[in-house]
């Protein structure tokens, strides 16, 4: 139906900036964002950083104040799921069957907590730290804590782990592999970063599998090691990653696997329905593998840029730099590019003293680094992979090498 | 209360009481400035809350860190001599009519 305007399914970090491009980029259309949280759109990053560890409030977690979306013509249904899309009308049902059409749908659906099959998982005190309102509650539970445990070294996991270390809380992380943040950097910052969080006091069991959650009166208070070990836990959390909310697109025919599924131009099989942010399956020219699906704000924010281009009329193919942050205690983890695949590692300044860069490589072809408290390397980095060049290990294994000027003779 | 003048590339000016410890980012965010995008929140990632700071009032501003001049190289807008990141920029009596021109993108 013409004059529908874009449907936008998911209010987080993709689908608040479609919305905000849209309008920046002079559509006049109707503009219609569904979040299916109670709140006025809010930043993710912070709940696991500055907002559990109260060092800012809720005004400052939000994208936007409310008169925002008022002004931009931004109209935000929240609190409310949607059901199904009924693609032969153009239309979303919501779960309270009430209908909006929409000359183009976007789903930025983002992703759920992976939750593990284990006896127990649905004892009170475990928790998990994805939205706000989880971070609420979790909030005053660390407050109240005496033992924490967390399932799953990778980044919601260490940056809990530091900010309940900040707070003098005893901290036990098990993790299946033998590694932190296994699945996204190099042996050598896995290593730098756990000995830094041993430091500070956590204690790892490595390549270990928890087997239950233990409770009395239907509160958690212990945690059960395959091992036979038992960790006393009043407060459990899991952090094992994420699971892509793809559901809405596959009942809907279209092509689901590990994400929605879309070409180069992020738009699914039916030409009407793009699908951005972390619940998309994407080909990246960055990946060595393809499809890709990142959960990352970069790329949901970039990703809903080149939609907004395309709706605009001036679309071309997405080739956004993939980036990482995270801060875990006074350590800061910034990468460039898609290292996934990697053969060879040089490291590059000092990694006794925490500042360092990690170049990742397979055969010659630099994809990506890791910055450990090296901000300058990390903006020489995306300069130089965003232009599709590289660094060679020699020279970057080479300190006398100047990557502040390969960097910047290069368009970025 | 200290006041900053943020002033959008096609010349619109907005003129915030922003409390002592706010950054100049932070108030932008939440008034709904256009031009300050801030995709990292104000954690120095990602040089998109990119602003000019007026040559005269340079001097009024807290010392620029090493990350913050890191992620200025790799700034959307090419950088300035009077370049800074606006998370960055907290807020002190002594920054009271403030003036910061935003840049043509951030991203």
């Amino acid at each position: 139906m013409a004059g529908a305007g874009v449907v936008i399914v998911g209010a987080g970090h993709g689908g608040f900036q479609l919305a905000a491009s849209l309008r920046q980029h002079g559509y006049d259309g109707r503009v219609t964002l569904i979040g299916d949280e109670p709140h006025l759109p809010y930043q993710r990053p912070p709940l696991s950083k500055d907002y559990l560890d109260g060092k800012i409030g809720l005004d400052l977690l939000l994208m936007r104040p409310e008169a925002f979306f008022t002004e931009h013509r931004i109209e935000l249904v929240t609190g409310r799921a949607v059901a199904e899309i009924d693609r032969a009308d153009k239309a979303v049902v919501l779960t309270s069957k009430a209908r909006i059409d929409y000359d183009h749908l976007v789903l930025a659906t983002g992703a759920r907590n992976r939750v593990p099959p284990l006896p127990g998982v649905e004892l009170d005190g475990v928790c998990y730290l994805r939205s706000l309102a989880e971070t609420e509650d979790l909030k005053q539970r660390l407050a109240a804590a005496s033992h924490c445990v967390v399932i799953g070294a990778g980044f919601i996991g260490l940056e809990f782990a530091a900010i309940a270390r900040g707070k003098g809380k005893p901290v036990h992380i098990v993790e299946l592999v033998d590694r932190v943040m296994a699945r996204v950097v190099c042996p050598d910052t896995s290593a730098f970063f756990a000995d830094a969080h041993r430091a500070a006091g956590v204690e790892f069991s490595f390549g270990a599998r928890v087997e239950r959650l233990g409770g009395d009166a239907g509160k958690v208070t212990h945690v059960v090691l395959q091992d036979g070990r038992s960790l006393p836990a009043d407060l459990v959390i899991v952090s094992i990653g994420v699971i892509p909310n793809e559901g809405l697109a596959a009942a809907a025919g279209l092509k689901v696997e590990n994400g929605v599924v879309v070409n180069e131009l992020l738009l699914t099989a039916d030409p009407n329905i793009s699908a951005i942010g972390d619940c998309a399956a994407f080909p990246s020219r960055h990946s060595l593998k393809n499809p890709v699906r990142l959960e990352a704000v970069q790329n949901a924010a970039d990703h809903a840029r080149c939609v907004v281009d395309r709706l605009m009329g001036k679309g071309g193919p997405y080739t956004a730099l993939p980036w990482f942050w995270s801060e875990q205690g006074a350590l800061r983890l910034q990468i460039a590019g898609l290292t996934t695949g990697f053969q060879q590692v040089v490291l590059r300044g000092n990694y006794e003293k925490g500042e360092y860069s990690a170049f990742c490589y397979a055969g010659d072809k630099l994809l990506g680094i890791e910055s450990i408290n090296k901000p300058a390397d990390h903006a020489f980095a995306r300069r130089l992979l965003a232009a599709g060049r590289g660094v060679t290990p020699q020279e970057a294994s080479d300190e006398s090498f100047d990557l502040r000027a390969a960097a910047m003779a290069r368009p970025a | 209360m200290p006041r900053v003048t943020y002033v959008s590339y096609d010349g619109k000016s907005t003129t915030l009481d922003v409390p002592v410890g706010t950054s100049v980012m932070q108030a932008a965010v939440l008034h709904g400035v256009d031009g300050i995008v801030a995709e990292c929140g104000g954690s120095c990632m990602c040089a998109t809350c990119h602003v000019f700071v007026r040559e005269d009032q340079l001097a009024k501003l807290p010392e620029m860190e090493l990350g913050e001049d890191a992620m200025l190289d790799g700034a959307a807008s090419p950088r300035r001599p009077n370049s800074r990141l606006s998370c960055q920029l907290v807020m002190t009596p002594a920054m009271d009519g403030l003036i910061v021109d935003m840049p043509e993108t951030q991203t």
